[in-house]
């Protein structure tokens, strides 16, 4: 073939294979993504776009009786990704130097600890409350039976243990993602470094934290930025477990729940408020976006280049 | 000496520690949904001596639980296709060719990766009801298509920039067309790339919860996990039906993961890890 030919050739390839997808993602991400901002600012009933509202949507978010839920849920979601993030990086970071220490049988615990990941949060959700179950769960049972009966508790229906609960419940479920992030960020840690420190007659406890930690920076920083990513879009669990209302009583309701009841609690009688809903959005996605990129920017100036 | 013997037995334990924190709930699950729901109630924690596998056939003949599986099948595998056939073609001329506006078209692509699909759901929900596609099985097929296709074409088109360049001159100095070139030549090499894509898709599609949640509403289209609340609802204490539900819903995903351990993990990482 001539090379003008291929090149014709090439150029009728290039518009077949690309204008698909391109076209998918602008019509099904790009568009609504770009349109969700101007939402916020218009009134709305039920799904039909009314007049422009300018900030009165905000407004409406931030007084009596939608600024207490968004405080709480804000609280919540704060909480959560406190809880989530201490708890998820040291227990992953022991499991992962654990694995990493372990030559032989790795492979059987790498997979056991993963399993939890492939599982649906629905699955998992039901799964732990029937474990939990105040009457028929056997983690109750088994605090019963041997007596520590004080410590039985109706775990997921009293305001004070429930969103601790669903920390826990999370975290079984997620924990092995980051440890197998923190396990290829130790595999990924050259080895001349580790007999360097050896040679000089350092601990491995010493080397562990003087040289193999700072090194596993940039997994941190990876494993804090989806972390807080995914706490602030917290939807899931909370739903499933609590219900849209984030029960009992609220005490594990969060801003995506927040969000969801705004736009689609009450489609069915068209009492949904599409505008308040959309300027909460708004405000979940600055929290994340620029809670990320300045999260992001920090987290990898402490890096140390290698 | 002993320091370090003990330190093994130290990062051992706590090995063996996670293993049973993680496959005791999901022992306990499989266990109970074989036991009768009263046998079930007067002691949680004992052993299905003798598996009672009506559980399963009561669950079974609840027609809507197969309709919700075969629902979530369809949704799964038509969206992981679609994914698959647009990746590996956006892949090829991304990363085989040059052009102009190529650099451009890389960077729309990244930033598709950075936009969640949440921020969209309300704009995105009026739109495919304006597009009669609300409360349909494509109209969620081509929603996850759209979300993944980012990360999927960038995944295949660092996949097919790795293969040697002498590979497209040589075939085509042997005839073949552009193509045959893809097909033939350089998709049975790409296909690491292709399973990682394709677990990195079907599990979250499979898995969630929040679109179908949104976007079905006709009973008869809803999901496995959408389908599980319903069931939950209406079976609340009949804890023989609950845990045979659970694990039927579970299983299929446990069996691929130990068969294919490693795929999953690369590919659930994929774009978390470099490399």
């Amino acid at each position: 073939m001539s090379r003008s030919g291929l090149q014709r050739e090439q150029r009728k390839f290039t518009f077949l294979l690309l204008a698909p997808g391109l076209l998918t993602v602008v019509i099904f991400t790009s568009v609504p993504a770009l349109t969700t901002l101007s939402y916020a600012f218009f009134h709305w009933k039920g799904f039909q776009r009314g007049t422009f509202a300018g900030f009165e949507n905000f407004h409406r978010l931030f007084s009596f009786p939608f600024r207490d839920q968004f405080l709480m849920a804000l609280r919540h979601n704060v909480l959560v990704f406190v809880g989530i993030f201490t708890l998820q990086t040291t227990i992953g970071i022991l499991i992962a130097y654990s694995l990493y220490r372990m030559i032989k049988g790795q492979r059987f615990f790498r997979t056991v600890t993963f399993l939890p990941v492939i599982f649906s949060l629905v699955i998992v959700g039901y799964m732990w409350q029937a474990l939990l179950d105040p009457f028929y769960g056997p983690i109750n049972n088994i605090l019963h039976s041997i007596g520590l009966d004080s410590f039985a508790r109706t775990w997921l229906g009293s305001t004070s243990t429930a969103l601790p609960t669903l920390v826990f419940i999370n975290l079984w479920r997620w924990v092995g993602f980051p440890a197998i992030i923190f396990l290829s960020g130790f595999n990924a840690i050259n080895q001349e470094y580790l007999e360097a420190a050896r040679i000089d007659g350092a601990s491995e406890g010493q080397i562990f934290r003087k040289v193999m930690f700072p090194l596993l920076a940039p997994s941190m920083t990876i494993v804090a930025i989806l972390t807080f990513i995914g706490a602030f879009e917290w939807f899931d669990l909370p739903y499933v477990l609590g219900g849209s209302s984030g029960g009992p009583a609220g005490a594990t309701d969060t801003l995506a729940l927040m969000f969801y009841r705004l736009s689609f609690g009450s489609v069915d009688s068209g009492a949904n408020e599409i505008g308040i809903g959309s300027a909460l959005g708004v405000l979940i996605f600055s929290i994340v976006g620029v809670g990320a990129a300045f999260g992001s920017k920090y987290l990898r100036s402490r890096e140390v280049d290698v | 000496m002993i320091k370090a013997l003990s330190s093994k037995i130290f990062f051992r334990s706590i090995l063996i520690f996670n293993a049973v924190m993680v496959l005791v709930p999901v022992l306990f699950l499989i266990n109970s949904s074989l036991r009768e729901t009263n046998d079930f109630a007067r002691n949680p924690i004992k052993l299905a001596t003798s598996p009672h596998w009506a559980n399963f056939s009561n669950v079974w003949a609840d027609g809507a639980f197969a309709t919700y599986l075969k629902n979530s099948l369809i949704i799964t595998v038509g969206s992981t296709a679609l994914i698959l056939t647009l990746a590996l073609g956006a892949g090829f001329v991304l990363g085989r060719y040059t052009f102009k506006s190529q650099n451009l078209i890389m960077g729309f692509i990244l930033s598709g990766m950075l936009v969640p699909a949440k921020l969209a759901i309300l704009p995105l929900f009026i739109q495919l009801k304006w597009m009669h596609l609300l409360d349909s099985h494509i109209g969620l097929i081509l929603v996850y298509t759209s979300g993944a296709l980012p990360a999927a074409i960038f995944i295949m088109s660092g996949f097919f920039r790795s293969l040697p360049a002498d590979l497209d001159s040589a075939a085509r100095i042997d005839g073949a067309s552009e193509f045959q070139l893809l097909r033939l030549v350089l998709t049975p090499l790409v296909r690491p790339g292709l399973s990682i894509v394709a677990i990195y898709s079907a599990i979250p599609i499979w898995n969630d919860f929040f679109l179908p949640l949104v976007f079905l509403q006709t009973p008869e289209k809803k999901t496995i996990m959408q389908g599980l609340t319903v069931f939950f609802g209406e079976y609340s204490s009949q804890w023989g039906i609950i845990f045979a539900g659970l694990t039927l819903a579970a299983l299929p995903l446990i069996v691929l993961y130990l068969i294919l351990s490693e795929q999953f993990i690369k590919g659930l990482t994929a774009g978390a890890v470099k490399g």
